[in-house]
């Protein structure tokens, strides 16, 4: 088992202790119910951003569409588990709503991908109405009136495990050859294709990795919020998510993890002002790309910072 | 059978005529140059031969231990997977990446592990990762970058920048190597040293060589064969010394002084 | 065919608003390779200085439009020079980004000061309908159909006729080159912003007229309608733009008029997706091609 490296011993270690203690903290009442909300929307946040990265900050396909598929795992993963009120219905919920987002991104990655920048950009913007609209007009998600009392079985144990699984898979994915295809293609794509990489293949598949996170992260989001509706999922949640990736810093993992952090505590002291977090958002975003355009990590990852020596890959890929 | 047979090439942007019924053989292990003066083709053919452009009229033939396809309308990347393998006029490195993984983007379509490998980690993943990493460290060593190879490639001296462009090339492990241009803004120093390197490349690798050169003592020192592009049209085509004593070479060259060379 | 004629007159006054907004972001695509999603924000705030006007400023509908032209035109050379100029070199995402966090800018704080809530629109024509068979015409929608017409004759005249429409014409074809000529590209930038500003704002008022209300979250869907009009008609075309304008309008009442106002919006994004796979440059646009 050559996965067993010390630095991956360490990783595993870090993951169980983190768990181990906020359970405690929990256990203790020193996290209360209050917080779990803003805890949970710190882990869906996370996937969210972190898959989106993925897409537009790894693979450089700027996609403003991402509430499409969140939502399309939502409502997926909401009307099995109203059938099926059990844990295995939840879990059978979040992983056909994943595979439903993923197979979306798949139909509609593969003629859209072909488009360029801005013009992508659009395109996925309308996917994401397209997608709101029909929500808004089937019988099944109810219409504009949404879902309402969806059983809750996303709790703290299940957010941790998917978001820490997402962000395994996804740097697994970015560190090997993989993720150097995807990489290239944000670099030079007519430079990629000649040094033989399928560029429509990586983009549609990163898209559709993308799609399936993004899902799960509609899953876990409807099944803690009991409620979900079409508006939910609009065009502001997907500038919600792109905020985050951006300012983390397009193509860093660990940017988008932080980010997500210090957005979800700034929403929390701005409840009771909308209109002033989205002020903030929105200037966020300006002054972002005027001063730091590479966002607050640029390409650099926690392994960078700490510079761990990863004797067996050594020059890694971010 | 040629390893490579063009044949009545051409390629029209709208009015204009940039490639116009070229037709031309390589021979496995041949090292053939096309020089030509500026705005003569030799790029658009390029880009014919590697799948950036579709032609308009006419095709490109590969035959490769025996296996013959056409490759026109291919797409680059299936040309590269095919066997040829390029490096850019103008340097089209990834530039915010290292040296390193600028070859090892190049050795992807080789890849011996599955998606999920990489995902869950497998021991195959480790195995072929160590394999890619020695692999490139070697082809670096060519031209003496694998010290260099946690660099950026964009902070890598013009001269280095253009080596690697030629290591990435090598990375997909073609049959045919296209170089672009590979002398351009080199010293006469920096040239005659790439030209050893060349001859040697195409020995160790066994290699067949297509180079577009503007530098004439290179084209003229190591290609075995040159044609010759003057709008659009092949106007000669011979070894150097012939091409040296064509009249037409020396008229669409009006003024550039090939005998000198 | 009565009902299909009725809905022709109200999809070409709706289309010929889409015009004016596809207008900016065409000469703006045109001229700095721009969506500037914060166009049909820059509507959004013609419509409500408009109301302001009328409301507040009992002015009449003309000296109301010439107001909201003229202030959404300084709002709009605002909003390049703080925003975009200084991102002139960077990635177009980076850019793109920015004028997604200038749209939303601008929608908050108007809803920071004037509220979340609908304003209907004062009644500043009176309204009359003229019947022509069983087709019925109103006044708004004459008067939309007119300021169009003439703000977009004004226009070509402008881009066509003027030196600096000839320098926005020179600047949209290369940038570096028309400097070279001696052409203030700065300048004539801000003057495509202004320009194009002044249509929205325009677009503002007429759209108050017609729908009768105003939120600050207005210029969102109207914004993007008018950008696929743009893309239709083949973006950084300018008779493209009218013509895109008036299809999407047109085609938008059809699709409502036919009991399917449910799927008006996302008719209007399959389209553009169809547009952008089938004919990218649109109705009147030029194809490009990167050099290798």
């Amino acid at each position: 088992m050559r996965v067993l490296t010390k630095n991956n011993l360490l990783i595993l270690g870090g993951i169980v202790l983190t768990f181990a203690i906020v359970q405690f903290l929990r256990s203790q009442n020193i996290i209360n119910s209050f917080h779990e909300i803003t805890i949970a929307t710190i882990c869906i946040n996370m996937i969210l951003a972190v898959s989106l990265n993925l897409v537009t900050g790894f693979t450089g396909q700027f996609s403003l569409g991402h509430a499409g598929f969140m939502s399309i795992g939502a409502y997926v993963c909401a009307i099995i588990n109203m059938e099926m009120n059990s844990t295995t219905g939840f879990l059978i919920g979040i992983f056909a709503g994943a595979l439903a987002a993923a197979l979306v991104g798949v139909i509609i990655g593969i003629p859209t991908l072909r488009l360029k920048g801005d013009y992508l950009a659009i395109a996925t913007l309308g996917m994401a109405e397209i997608i709101r609209v029909v929500f808004l007009n089937l019988e099944i998600t109810n219409g504009a009136a949404g879902l309402n009392g969806i059983p809750r079985f996303t709790n703290w144990f299940w957010l941790y495990l998917f978001t820490v699984i997402t962000i395994l898979l996804i740097s697994n994915l970015l560190r090997s050859s993989y993720g150097r295809a995807c990489i290239s293609i944000r670099e030079d794509e007519i430079a990629a294709e000649a040094m033989g990489i399928n560029t429509t293949k990586y983009k549609v598949i990163a898209f559709a990795i993308g799609a399936f996170f993004a899902g799960i992260a509609g899953g876990l989001y409807s099944s803690y919020f009991y409620f979900i509706k079409p508006d939910i999922f609009g065009f502001l949640k997907s500038i919600d998510i792109l905020v985050i990736v951006v300012l983390g810093g397009l193509g860093s993992m660990t940017g988008s993890v932080i980010a997500a952090v210090l957005l979800a505590v700034l929403t929390t002291l701005l409840q009771s002002f909308t209109a002033v977090r989205m002020i903030i958002y929105a200037l966020l975003l300006v002054v972002i790309m005027l001063f730091r355009p590479q966002g607050l990590l640029g390409t650099k990852e926690i392994t960078d910072l700490l510079k761990i020596p990863d004797k067996k890959l050594r020059g890694r890929v971010e | 059978m040629s390893l490579l047979s063009v044949d009545k090439l051409t390629m029209s942007f709208g009015g204009l005529t940039a490639v116009s019924n070229v037709s031309f053989q390589i021979e496995k292990g041949e090292l053939v140059g096309i020089i030509g003066p500026n705005g003569a083709g030799k790029t658009t053919l390029f880009n014919l031969l590697t799948g950036v452009y579709v032609p308009t009229s006419g095709t490109i033939k590969l035959n490769l231990d025996g296996k013959e396809m056409i490759i026109n309308g291919l797409k680059p990347y299936e040309v590269t997977k095919a066997g040829l393998a390029r490096t850019f006029q103008n340097i089209r490195l990834f530039k915010d990446l290292t040296v390193l993984d600028n070859v090892r983007i190049a050795m992807h379509q080789n890849i011996q592990y599955h998606m999920p490998a990489a995902l869950y980690r497998f021991n195959k993943f480790y195995y072929e990762e160590e394999r890619l990493l020695k692999e490139a460290e070697e082809l670096l060593d060519i031209f003496k970058l694998s010290h260099k190879k946690n660099e950026l490639a964009k902070n890598l001296p013009y001269g280095e920048q253009r080596h690697l462009e030629i290591v990435r090339a090598l990375a997909t492990k073609p049959a045919i190597l296209l170089l672009d241009e590979p002398a351009a803004g080199m010293n006469p120093n920096e040239t005659t040293e790439l030209t050893e390197t060349i001859e040697w490349i195409r020995n160790e690798f066994d290699l067949t060589i297509l180079l577009i050169e503007h530098d004439m003592s290179l084209v003229m020192k190591i290609c075995e064969r040159i044609y010759v592009l003057d709008y659009g049209m092949l106007i000669a085509s011979g070894t150097p010394s012939e091409i040296r004593t064509n009249k037409r070479v020396i008229e669409a060259y009006l003024g550039e002084d090939v005998n000198n060379a | 065919m009565e009902q299909f004629l009725q809905q022709m007159v109200n999809g070409i006054s709706l289309g010929s608003i889409y015009a004016l907004i596809a207008l900016g972001y065409t000469m703006v695509y045109g001229i700095i390779k721009l969506i500037n999603f914060a166009h049909g924000d820059v509507y959004m705030i013609g419509a409500y200085i408009g109301f302001a006007a009328t409301t507040y400023g009992h002015l009449g509908f003309f000296p109301a439009l010439l107001l909201s032209m003229g202030l959404c035109s300084i709002l709009g050379i605002v909003i390049e020079k703080v925003a975009y100029k200084p991102l002139r070199e960077s990635s177009r995402i980076a850019v793109l980004i920015t004028a997604i966090g200038v749209s939303l800018l601008l929608e908050y704080v108007m809803m920071f000061f004037v509220g979340a809530e609908v304003r209907s629109y004062p009644k500043v024509l009176t309204n009359k309908m003229f019947h022509i068979g069983n087709v019925v015409i109103n006044t708004q929608q004459i008067y939309i159909l007119f300021t169009a017409i003439i703000l977009m004759i004004l226009l070509q005249f402008i881009v066509q006729k003027t030196k600096t429409g000839k320098a926005m014409r020179a600047v949209s074809i290369d940038k570096d080159a028309a400097q070279l000529m001696g052409i203030k590209v700065d300048k004539t930038i801000s003057y495509t912003f202004a320009l194009g500003s002044a249509l929205a704002g325009a677009a503002g008022i007429l759209v108050g007229l017609y729908y009768n209300s105003i939120d600050p979250l207005m210029g969102i869907m109207p914004g993007l309608k008018a950008f696929v009009a743009a893309v239709f008609g083949g973006i950084g075309s300018i008779p493209g733009a009218m013509i895109g304008g008036l299809a999407i309008g047109i085609m938008e009442t059809f699709v409502s008029g036919y009991g399917y106002s449910m799927y008006r919006d996302a008719a209007v994004f399959v389209f553009l997706i169809l547009i952008l796979l089938f004919k990218p440059s649109g109705l009147l646009g030029k194809n490009t091609r990167e050099k290798v």
